[in-house]
C-alpha cells in the first residue's frame, strides 16, 4: 500500500511538472509562431506607424534599455549599502528586527501601487516630470526589497572565520567589508540584482501610471526624456482592431525575452567569473 | 608551591622537554603584563583574576581542558573578542607598558602589533600573493610594488613555504594543502611585522609531519617575536614552549617554566592534568 502511494506521489509530481512546462513551452511557441515572421532588422529600428508593416520597436527598446539601465544604476548601491548596513552595522534590537519583518512585505506589494508612490513623489514632489529618471526611480524603489534581501543572504554565507581573519590583520569594518566579504558575496548579489531587474524589464503599470507615453515619436536622449518601453508598446499594438498588429506584438515580446535572456546571461558570466577566481 | 623536592612521578618522564636552558636565558624583559583579568560573556564570567607576565621573544603555552578560557584569554591580548557583542573586561593588560583596554587606544594598531593565527587556517579566497599582501596593503605599508613584492617574499620565507609556493604566487590559496595554508597564514600574520604572534592551537588540525613543520617554525621565530601559543597538546606544549600557563575552568593555576612544570608541578592539580589523571 505505501509503495503504491510512493509510486503515485512520483507520478503525480512529474504530471505537475509536465502541466507547468507544457504551458510555458505552449505560450513561448505560440510567441514564436505568431512572431517570428516579423522579426527582422527593419523591426527593432523602425519606429511605431499606423501601418503595421512599418511598424518598429525601435523607440520602445531604447527607451526599456536606457530606464532597466537606470534601474539598476540607483538600485545597486542603494540595495547593496542597505543590506551591508543591516546585517554588519545593525543591531539586534527591536527596530531591526522590525524593519527587517517589513522589507519582506515590501517585496510583495502590487507593482502599481510603486507607480502612484512615484508619480506623487518623483513626478510630482521632485519635479522630475513623466521622465526616464523618474521611471527608472520607480522601477528601483520596486527593485530594492529584492536586492536587500538577496544582498543579506549572501553576506550570511561568507564565513565569519573570514571577517575575523582580516580584522586580525588590523583591518577597519569597512576594509573587511569592502576588500573580503562583498567580494564573497559577489555572485549572490548579482543573481538577486537580476531577479529584480528581470522583474522590472516587464513591468507596464507603474510606468503608466508615472507617464510613460503608448505612443511616442523620439528615442530617449537624456534621463529627462519623455519614453515608453517594450511591454507598453506590445500593450499598445494588442489593443489595435488590425489583425497584423498581432503579429506585430508577438515579435515585440520576443525581443522583450531576448533582452531578458541577454541580461541573465551577462549576470551568468560575471557570477561564474567571481566564483572561479575564488576557487582551487 | 610545596617545599622540597619531589619524586618525578614515571608518567611524566615520558613527556619529552627539550634540555632544560640556563635559567638566563629565560630572563627576558616582560612584554604582555596581565593585572586582575576578568571576562565576561554577558553576564557568565569566563576568565576569573587573571595574573600572568609574558616575556619577550620566548614561547609561552597556554594549557588546559576544553572550555578552560585559554582560547579566551589569547583572544583578550588583541582585543579579538571586541567584535563578540555583549562582552566586558575588567583588570588591566598592559603590552610594553602601556594598558590596550583604555578607551583611546586604536584597535587596529594594536591589532598591527598583535598578530594571531587561528586554529583551522582562514585564508583569504584570493592568490597566495594577495592573501599576504593583504595586510600590508589595508595598513599601507609599502610604497611600490616591487617593495610590496619583496616584503611578501621575505613573509614566505620566514614561514618556511617559499620554495613551495614561489612559483604559483598567483594561484588560490585554497589548492593548497592544510599545512601549507596554515603556514600561509603564519606569512599572512608575520607580513605587517608584529611584535607579538599569538597562535591558538595552531597545528591541531594538521598531520604531524606538518605540525613538525609549524612546531620547528615557531622554535625560530622566537628570535625575532614574542609567541602565545595555546594548544590543548601537552606534549607539544613541552616540546615548543619556554614558559607555561595552566588554566582550569576560567582560573590560572599555575605559571611557570615549563621544564619545572612538566617535571615538578607545584599544584596538585596541575599534576593531575599533566599526567593525564583529570581533564
Amino acid at each position: 500500500m505505501r509503495k503504491q502511494a510512493d509510486l503515485l506521489f512520483q507520478i503525480v509530481s512529474l504530471a505537475t511538472l509536465i502541466v507547468a512546462l507544457g504551458a510555458l513551452g505552449a505560450l513561448v511557441y505560440d510567441i514564436f509562431h505568431d512572431g517570428a515572421s516579423r522579426l527582422s532588422w527593419s523591426f527593432l529600428s523602425n519606429i511605431a506607424s499606423r501601418n503595421a508593416a512599418e511598424a518598429g520597436v525601435y523607440h520602445a527598446l531604447m527607451g526599456s534599455i536606457w530606464v532597466i539601465a537606470l534601474t539598476g544604476a540607483l538600485a545597486l548601491p542603494t540595495g547593496v549599502g542597505a543590506a551591508i548596513y543591516l546585517e554588519e552595522y545593525g543591531s539586534r534590537s527591536r527596530i531591526a528586527r522590525f524593519i527587517e519583518l517589513n522589507i519582506s512585505n515590501l517585496a510583495a506589494v502590487p507593482s502599481i501601487i510603486y507607480g502612484l508612490l512615484g508619480l506623487g513623489l518623483f513626478v510630482r514632489l521632485m519635479g522630475m516630470g513623466q521622465s526616464v529618471i523618474a521611471g527608472a526611480a520607480t522601477l528601483a524603489l520596486l527593485a530594492l526589497p529584492v536586492v536587500i534581501l538577496s544582498t543579506r543572504e549572501a553576506l550570511r554565507t561568507v564565513p565569519n572565520s573570514i571577517r575575523e581573519g582580516s580584522y586580525a590583520l588590523g583591518a577597519t569594518k569597512w576594509q573587511t567589508i569592502w576588500n573580503q566579504v562583498l567580494p564573497m558575496a559577489l555572485p549572490g548579489v548579482l543573481t538577486g540584482l537580476i531577479l529584480a531587474l528581470s522583474r522590472a524589464i516587464g513591468e507596464t503599470a507603474p510606468l503608466i501610471t508615472i507617464g510613460a507615453l503608448t505612443y511616442i515619436p523620439f528615442a530617449p536622449d537624456s534621463i529627462w526624456s519623455k519614453f515608453t518601453v517594450l511591454p507598453i508598446q506590445v500593450f499598445n499594438w494588442v489593443s489595435r482592431p488590425q489583425a497584423d498588429f498581432k503579429a506585430n506584438a508577438a515579435a515585440g515580446i520576443l525581443v522583450l525575452l531576448a533582452l531578458l535572456l541577454s541580461m541573465n546571461a551577462v549576470a551568468i558570466v560575471v557570477r561564474d567569473r567571481s566564483q572561479r577566481r575564488g576557487r582551487a | 608551591m610545596t617545599g622540597g623536592t619531589k619524586t618525578v612521578p614515571a608518567s611524566l618522564s615520558g613527556i619529552a622537554s627539550r634540555p632544560g636552558q640556563p635559567a638566563a636565558a629565560l630572563d627576558m624583559p616582560v612584554k604582555i603584563a596581565v593585572n586582575a583579568l576578568n571576562f565576561y560573556y554577558g553576564d557568565k564570567r569566563a576568565l576569573d583574576g587573571i595574573n600572568i607576565q609574558i616575556r619577550a621573544n620566548l614561547v609561552t603555552a597556554f594549557i588546559g581542558p576544553s572550555g578552560c578560557g585559554k582560547s579566551t584569554f589569547l583572544r583578550t591580548l588583541n582585543r579579538m573578542n571586541d567584535i563578540i557583542p555583549a562582552t566586558r573586561v575588567e583588570g588591566t593588560v598592559q603590552i610594553d607598558g602601556q594598558s590596550i583596554y583604555e578607551s583611546k587606544v586604536d584597535v587596529v594598531q594594536l591589532r598591527r602589533k598583535v598578530g594571531m593565527v587561528f586554529q583551522k587556517s582562514n585564508p583569504f579566497p584570493k592568490s597566495i600573493f594577495e592573501n599576504v599582501a593583504y595586510g600590508l596593503r589595508i595598513n599601507g605599508l609599502t610604497k611600490s610594488k616591487a617593495e610590496m613584492a619583496e616584503r611578501v617574499e621575505e613573509s614566505l620565507r620566514q614561514a618556511a613555504i617559499w620554495d613551495e609556493v614561489k612559483d604559483r604566487l598567483d594561484e588560490s590559496a585554497l589548492a593548497l594543502s592544510g599545512g601549507q595554508q596554515q603556514r600561509l597564514c603564519i606569512a599572512r600574520a608575520l607580513a605587517i611585522r608584529p611584535e607579538i604572534l599569538l597562535m591558538d592551537e595552531p597545528a591541531s588540525a594538521l598531520d604531524p609531519i606538518a605540525t613538525q613543520r609549524i612546531e620547528e617554525l615557531i622554535y625560530e621565530l622566537k628570535k625575532s617575536y614574542t609567541i602565545v601559543i595555546v594548544t590543548h597538546n601537552m606534549q607539544q606544549a613541552a616540546r615548543v614552549s619556554d614558559f607555561t600557563a595552566f588554566f582550569w575552568l576560567g582560573r590560572l593555576i599555575e605559571f611557570d617554566r615549563t621544564d619545572r612544570m612538566f617535571t615538578a608541578p607545584g599544584e596538585k592539580l596541575t599534576e593531575d592534568y599533566v599526567t593525564g589523571r583529570c581533564g
